[in-house]
C-alpha cells in the first residue's frame, strides 16, 4: 500500500470545502449549469439518465480494507446500496444526489479516496497492471511510477485544461494486463542490453470513435527522464492537439496526423529543453516515493501445501474456482487471487455494500488489508497464502464472489450502457447477463478456454469492444438497438483491433448469433488449446461469417 | 437510443413532452402545463410537436430547478395514457432494465 502524506489529505479535504461551497452556490441558483458542469467534473460528477453518477478514483487500483470499507458506506448512506468498478480501474456510483455529493466526497476523503481528475480534460486516474508488485513475470513495481506521475499531474496548471481528456496507463510485466497500446501514453517498463530498466513509451493509442493502437516513441527511456519526457508530450500535445473538433481532441488524431516520427521529433525537441531541469528525477527522490509504499511482512512458505494439492484433486469445484481465479505470486507459498464480479446473471463489475465489507473483512484475514481493482472490472486479493485458498474459496462463495469464469467466455466486460448512460445508444448490461446464461455450465466455459467478450453501448467505447476477442458494439438504427460484432481483437502486448464480422443484429439476436461465434470456434480450432483469438488470427472471420450468417 | 443532443437535431413528429433532470437529485422530470415539473409524466403537458418550442423555452427560462431539458417523444395510449415514445425514455422513467444488484 502507499502511505499519503499530510498534502495529499489537506489537499482533498481542501477540495470537498470548495465544491461544497460550489454546489451549494449552484442549489442556490448563484451559478448557471454550464458555469458549474465544468466544476462538478472537475470532481467527476456526471449527470446520467436517471441521476447524477459520482466516480471515485482509485490510483492504480490499489485500495485498503478501510478504504473498500469506506466505498461500502458511500454505497448504503447516499446510493442504493451497490456500486459500479470500471474499466479504468475507479468505481462509480449512479444514485447519489447532488444535494449530497458534498458529504459524499467528505466520507471518501475520510479514508483518503477522492473524485479529482475522474472527468474533465486533465490527465485521468493512472492505471497498471492490478498484479503490480506481486506478479511473478513483473521487473519491479510499476505503481511507484504511477505514484510519481498522479503526484505531478495532479491539479497541473498546465495540463488542466488539454484539448481533450488524457489516459496514461503503466505496466511492468512481461504479459501486458494493463493494455498500455490502447491509452493514450501507455508505458511498458522494459530492460535494456546493459540490464538497465526504463521505459518503452507509447502513444496515441486509444478506442472510441476512431481506434488506434499506440506507436512506440521511444524504445527506451532512462528513469531520470520520466517526468520530463512525459511533460513533453503533454506539451506537444497541448500546443498541437485540436480543439475545433471534439471527435478529432483526442492525442491519437494528432500522433495520426502528424506521424509518429514527426510527432516523435517535435517531442525530442521540446524534451531537449527541460530534460536536465527541475523535472530530471534525482534517484532519492524516487526512492523516497517508493518508500512510501509498504509490502506486506510475508511467511516463509512452500508452494504448493499438501493440503491445497488434496482439495485440488479431490473437490472438483473447488479445482475449477482455482484454475481460473488463483494466479501465480512472486512470494513462495503465495497466490493472487481473482474475485470475479461476474455472477451468472449479474451486471458486470459491481458489487453490493455487503460484499465490499465483506471483501475488506477477507483482505484483512487472508491478503495483509489489500485489494486490487483490475480493468477487467474484476478484484484481486493480491496475497494470499496458499494454504488459505480453500478456507477463502468458501468464505467467497457465501458472498457470490466465487463464480469459477475469471479469463472465461461469462468474464465479460461492459459499459452501463443504455440502462444508466446518456450518451448510450443501446444496452449493455442485459446483454452481457443473458450472455452469461448462455455459457453458466462451468464445464462448458473451461471446454472454450480463454476468451473475452467486451460489450460497448455506443461508438465511445466504455466497453473495450474493439479489443475484446468478440467485441459488441451498440448501436441505433430507426430507434431500434442493433449490435455490431467484431472477432479477433486484443489488450494485451500483441494488441489488437477486432475485424468486423458483418451486419449489425437485433437486440433479440445478439446472444444467439454470440453463441454461433463461440460454436463455430470450437468447430475451426485446429486442438482445444488454440485460443479462440488464434483461431481467428489464423484462419481470419470469413469462416465465422460464413457459419454464423448462412443460418440467417 | 437517441441522445437529448441527437434529438435535438431530429425532427419531432407527433405527440411530445419535455423533459429534464431535477437539479437537487438528478431525477426525471416533466414540464407541466402550468409550468412546474413532476415526476409523474402522467402529469406532464402533453403538446403537439409544432407547440413544443415555446414550452422548451420557458423550462430553459428555468435554469435552478431543473437541468438540460429536451423535446422528447410520447405515446397516446387507450384512456388518455401517456407512455414513452422511444426505449431511451421507457428506461428514464421506469429505471434500468433489470433488478439492481441487492435487490430481490
Amino acid at each position: 500500500m502507499y502511505r499519503y502524506d499530510e498534502f495529499d489529505q489537506a489537499l482533498v479535504e481542501q477540495r470537498v470545502s470548495e465544491f461544497r461551497d460550489q454546489v451549494r452556490r449552484r442549489l442556490a441558483g448563484e451559478l448557471t449549469e454550464d458555469e458549474f458542469k465544468i466544476l462538478r467534473l472537475m470532481n467527476g460528477v456526471y449527470l446520467q439518465l436517471h441521476a447524477y453518477m459520482l466516480r471515485a478514483a482509485i490510483p492504480y487500483g490499489t485500495l485498503s480494507s478501510d478504504q473498500m470499507r469506506g466505498l461500502a458506506r458511500v454505497a448504503q448512506r447516499y446510493d442504493r446500496g451497490y456500486g459500479h468498478f470500471t474499466t479504468r480501474q475507479n468505481i462509480q456510483f449512479n444514485w447519489i444526489k447532488l444535494e449530497e455529493m458534498p458529504d459524499t466526497l467528505a466520507d471518501l476523503a475520510s479514508v483518503g479516496l477522492h473524485a479529482m481528475q475522474t472527468s474533465g480534460n486533465c490527465v485521468r486516474n493512472i492505471t497498471t497492471d492490478q498484479w503490480a508488485g506481486v506478479a511473478a513475470d513483473e521487473f519491479e513495481d510499476p505503481r511507484i511510477w504511477a505514484e510519481i506521475l498522479r503526484q505531478h499531474s495532479t491539479l497541473h496548471p498546465e495540463f488542466s485544461f488539454l484539448p481533450r481528456k488524457f489516459k496514461v496507463a503503466i505496466s511492468a510485466a512481461a504479459h501486458d494486463r494493463a493494455a498500455v497500446k490502447v491509452h493514450d501514453i501507455g508505458l511498458r517498463m522494459v530492460r535494456d542490453g546493459a540490464g538497465e530498466v526504463g521505459f518503452e513509451v507509447i502513444v496515441g493509442g486509444g478506442l472510441g470513435r476512431t481506434p488506434f493502437i499506440g506507436k512506440t516513441i521511444k524504445p527506451f527511456l532512462h528513469k531520470r527522464d520520466f517526468l520530463s519526457y512525459i511533460e513533453a508530450i503533454l506539451r506537444v500535445y497541448n500546443q498541437h492537439g485540436r480543439r475545433d473538433n471534439i471527435y478529432k481532441a483526442r492525442i491519437k488524431i494528432l500522433v495520426h496526423e502528424l506521424g509518429a516520427e514527426k510527432f516523435a521529433a517535435e517531442v525530442e525537441n521540446e524534451w531537449r529543453a527541460i530534460k536536465n531541469g527541475a523535472l530530471a528525477l534525482d534517484p532519492a527522490v524516487i526512492a523516497a516515493v517508493a518508500a512510501r509504499f509498504s509490502y506486506p511482512n510475508y511467511e516463509r512458505l512452500s508452494d504448493n501445501p499438501s493440503a491445497l494439492a488434496r482439495a485440488r484433486s479431490e473437490d472438483r469445484a473447488f479445482a475449477a474456482w482455482f484454475d481460473s481465479a488463483v494466479s501465480n505470486h512472486r512470494q513462495p507459498g503465495y497466490a493472487i487471487v481473482t474475485l470475479s464480479l461476474k455472477p451468472i446473471g449479474g451486471p458486470p463489475g459491481d458489487a453490493t455494500a455487503a460484499q465490499m465489507d465483506a471483501i475488506a473483512d477477507l483482505a484483512d484475514r487472508f491478503s495483509f488489508g489489500e485489494i486490487r481493482v483490475g480493468h477487467e472490472q474484476n478484484l484481486v486479493l493480491p496475497h494470499v497464502a496458499q494454504r488459505d485458498l480453500v478456507e477463502l474459496w468458501q468464505q467467497l462463495q457465501m458472498h457470490e464472489l466465487a463464480t469459477p469464469n475469471v479469463g472465461l467466455v461469462s468474464d465479460i466486460i461492459a459499459c452501463p450502457g443504455l440502462d444508466y448512460c446518456s450518451l448510450a445508444n443501446a444496452r449493455s448490461i442485459p446483454v452481457a447477463q443473458e450472455l452469461t446464461r448462455r455459457f453458466r455450465d462451468p464445464a462448458l466455459a473451461r471446454s472454450i478456454g480463454r476468451l473475452h467478450i467486451n460489450i460497448s453501448g455506443c461508438i465511445n467505447a466504455c466497453g473495450h469492444h474493439h479489443i475484446g476477442h468478440i467485441g459488441i458494439l451498440g448501436v441505433e438504427k430507426n430507434g431500434e438497438e442493433f449490435y455490431q460484432i467484431t472477432l479477433g481483437g486484443r489488450a494485451d502486448e500483441d494488441a489488437k483491433l477486432g475485424t468486423l464480422l458483418g451486419p449489425a443484429v437485433r437486440y433479440g439476436e445478439i446472444a444467439d448469433v454470440i453463441e454461433d461465434v463461440v460454436e463455430a470456434y470450437v468447430a475451426l480450432r485446429q486442438r482445444p488449446e488454440e485460443l479462440f483469438v488464434d483461431t481467428v488470427k489464423r484462419l481470419g472471420v470469413e469462416p465465422f461469417k460464413e457459419r454464423v450468417y448462412a443460418a440467417r | 437510443m437517441t441522445s437529448p443532443h441527437e434529438q435535438k437535431k431530429r425532427k419531432i413528429n407527433g405527440s411530445v413532452v419535455v423533459t429534464a433532470n431535477r437539479l437537487g437529485d438528478g431525477a426525471v422530470v416533466y414540464r407541466t402545463a402550468d409550468d412546474h415539473w413532476t415526476t409523474d409524466l402522467a402529469a406532464a403537458a402533453v403538446v403537439a410537436a409544432p407547440a413544443a418550442a415555446a414550452l422548451l423555452a420557458r423550462a430553459e427560462a428555468d435554469g435552478v430547478r431543473a437541468v438540460g431539458p429536451y423535446i422528447a417523444p410520447v405515446e397516446l395510449a387507450p384512456g388518455d395514457r401517456v407512455l414513452p415514445g422511444n426505449l431511451r425514455e421507457r428506461i428514464r422513467l421506469d429505471g434500468p432494465t433489470f433488478a439492481l444488484p441487492g435487490v430481490v
